[in-house]
């Protein structure tokens, strides 16, 4: 079965009992595989683990990617080949908001590296690392076609550009205070500070 | 100013709706292929037009779509590249952002070229949102009949799809993107086969970047000749340059393509000049891949000559004094930047990025990425920057796919205009970021 594919993750048989797609993210799940052809339906592939992601508390474990493959009827090796060569998926539970910090060039050039310093020292955590009450993840990223508008960072479908630290205080104040878990495939962007 | 095509309604409030795109002209191009021209037409069309790939490499769009296999009975499709990752490059976000209906009528159009009856935009995941601005436009123009079966009561039909990539610069690369698009890890395959032959699941593909695409909606309106008498030589048309670092004025400018550097530097209708009164250092003018050139190379030509937003002028001398206008994310660093610092972060990029199927490229950027850890924690020799140009060397040529070339030119480039800088940190065994202390004030709103 499944168990051995996922390398590090241990596999729990009655985590893959409880979960299921309701049945909105089920209806978008069957529009995602009929943008394709008949039998090409593993190209959905992408697109269906940005939806399971999002519904499965922010990661992907081993038993929601057996979950996708069954969907998908492939293999289940190869939702873990795709979901580990990407960098929006992660392997490992992370907090309820993924701040992607750009680092790349035109973010470095206009003060990128203060930024995450300044979110280091805020949180009290590292790069990598999530804070003690599962709000925060710091990630650093690489150029997310903001460079016009650095130093920037994203987080779920939220661009925050031309960051001070002032601003950084906001945003980080505000996702604190609503408490929610956000995604890529979030909606509510234009709430950009 | 210059004659702009692609982006001139951008302010236009609405014009991210069809009724508002229609009522500035939208849709035009449509009309006139469907109703008054052949396929093979808008593909000469394109041909006269001289429109090059805006993606990078700046390839004849026109002769890549008269590459297209035509077999008997196997679908064909037109894919469009929206996974812009290049650093420095943001163009098209912009454009689909501002303007999503122009990519849509451009998709139509050349589908209707190339007899594709389906397409896919492919988007980098990051970009969900603009996804989302996308599918809504798709939405808005199958509703008024510009998809769909018999669109505007031809034969013609076609179907169009946004998918959404997870973050891989890799996918950029055309049959990366297309593995992508089948649901697997973003390897690029090995040429030939290429994918105008057998692309997307085995069949005939054409894959051209977004601002190609836009491109065909003015060169079918105005046609191919009058299009290619903008712009200067073998450069014909308009360019969307993605401006960023050390300027008072980043942002997208449409330019027409021939306007001197210097002009699109310091300009007010363009960069504004260097911020904070500075001096300029160097540029990267067309993405992260490609030759940096300090101010006196980027401004003229080793000859002399005013350099020129174009292909040929920024490719004038070759790698050994000149770059290449690629993707058109023109970087632009005042006298405090590191050279050495900026290279790190582009070195890093591609490390990152590598899909690691080729050797040279992953063992090779991973390598490059510590050697110049090195230079920036005070512990490198002189002679790293042998090794390092060494390393290089041995990239170039030697992999599937451009990644590793993208990787070693940046790399080149600096050790061949600002090797003092390198030597000079080796040599002193200390690295001081001045430009850190002159960062514009980030605890200023
Ligand atoms: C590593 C790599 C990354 C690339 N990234 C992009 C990209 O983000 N967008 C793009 O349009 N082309 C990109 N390209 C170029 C594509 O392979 C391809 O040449 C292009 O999409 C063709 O379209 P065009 O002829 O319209 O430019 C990339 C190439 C390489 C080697
Ligand atoms: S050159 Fe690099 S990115 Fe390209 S195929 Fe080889 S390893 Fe992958
Ligand atoms: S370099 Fe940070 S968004 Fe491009």
């Amino acid at each position: 079965m499944g168990a051995q594919v996922h390398g590090t993750q241990e596999y729990n048989k009655s985590k893959r009992a409880g979960i299921k797609f309701n049945e909105d993210a089920m209806k978008i799940v069957q529009k995602l595989i009929s943008n394709y052809p008949e039998g090409k339906h593993k190209s959905a592939l992408i697109p269906i683990l940005h939806v399971a992601q999002a519904e499965f508390g922010g990661w992907l474990s081993a038993e929601t990617m057996d979950y996708v493959a069954s969907i998908l009827k492939i293999q289940p090796i190869e939702v873990f080949e795709v979901a580990s060569f990407y960098s929006m998926f992660n392997l490992k539970p992370v907090g309820k908001c993924v701040l992607d910090v750009c680092q790349t060039s035109s973010c470095w050039l206009s003060g990128a590296e203060d930024i995450v310093k300044y979110i280091e020292k805020k949180l009290n955590i590292k790069v990598g690392e999530t804070t003690k009450d599962g709000m925060f993840t710091l990630k650093v990223a690489e150029c997310l076609g903001s460079c016009g508008t650095a130093p920037m960072m994203q987080c779920g479908a939220s661009f925050h550009e031309k960051l001070t630290y002032d601003k950084v205080d906001s945003i980080l104040d505000k996702y604190k205070a609503e408490g929610k878990q956000r995604n890529y495939t979030d909606l509510d962007y234009k709430n950009t500070l | 100013m210059g004659k702009k095509l692609l982006i001139h309604n951008d302010k236009v409030p609405g014009i991210d709706t069809l009724e508002v795109y229609r009522a500035h002209g939208g849709y035009a191009s449509v009309e006139k292929a469907l109703k008054t021209m052949k396929p093979d037409q808008v593909t000469d069309e394109v041909k006269k037009s001289g429109l090059r790939g805006r993606g990078g490499a700046g390839f004849p769009t026109g002769l890549k779509w008269s590459f297209l296999a035509k077999p008997e009975g196997v679908p064909r499709y037109l894919v469009c590249n929206a996974d812009e990752s290049e650093p420095g490059t943001f163009k098209d976000r912009y454009l689909m952002e501002k303007i999503p209906h122009a990519l849509i009528e451009g998709m139509i159009t050349s589908s209707y070229a190339l007899g594709a009856k389906r397409s896919y935009i492919y988007i980098r995941g990051e970009y969900f949102y603009v996804a989302r601005i996308l599918e809504q436009a798709i939405a808005e123009a199958y509703a008024a009949g510009w998809l769909g079966q018999n669109i505007l009561g031809t034969d013609f039909s076609h179907d169009c799809y946004v998918q959404v990539g997870a973050g891989a610069y890799i996918c950029g690369e055309e049959t990366a993107l297309l593995e992508s698009l089948e649901g697997k890890r973003g390897n690029p395959r090995i040429k030939p086969p290429f994918p105008a032959v057998a692309g997307l699941w085995g069949c005939p593909t054409v894959v051209n970047n977004v601002e190609t695409i836009a491109a065909v909606c003015p060169i079918v309106n105005m046609g191919g000749e009058e299009y290619a008498k903008i712009g200067v030589g073998k450069s014909t048309g308009t360019k969307l340059i993605s401006a960023s670092g050390h300027i008072n004025k980043p942002g997208v400018y449409e330019i027409e393509l021939g306007v001197p550097v210097e002009e699109f530097i310091y300009s007010e209708e363009y960069c504004g000049g260097i911020r904070n009164g500075k001096k300029m250092k160097a540029v990267v003018a067309g993405g992260s891949s490609v030759p940096i050139l300090p101010t006196e190379l980027i401004l003229k030509t080793a000859k002399g000559e005013p350099r020129l937003m174009s292909y040929e002028s920024l490719g004038d001398g070759g790698f050994l004094t000149g770059t290449m206008l690629g993707s058109g994310g023109f970087i632009v660093m005042d006298e405090d930047t590191s050279i050495v610092k900026n290279l790190f972060t582009f070195t890093r990029f591609y490390h990152h990025e590598s899909c690691g199927q080729c050797s040279p490229c992953r063992e090779g950027t991973g390598w490059m990425e510590k050697i110049l850890k090195k230079f920036l924690d005070g512990t490198a020799n002189e002679s790293d920057v042998d090794l390092l140009w060494d390393i290089q060397s041995k990239i170039e040529g030697k992999t599937i796919c451009p990644l590793g070339e993208a990787a070693a030119w940046p790399v080149a480039a600096a050790i061949r205009h600002f090797k003092d800088e390198f030597l000079e940190i080796a040599r002193k065994k200390k690295f001081v970021d001045v430009s850190h202390y002159n960062r514009l004030n980030l605890a200023k709103v």
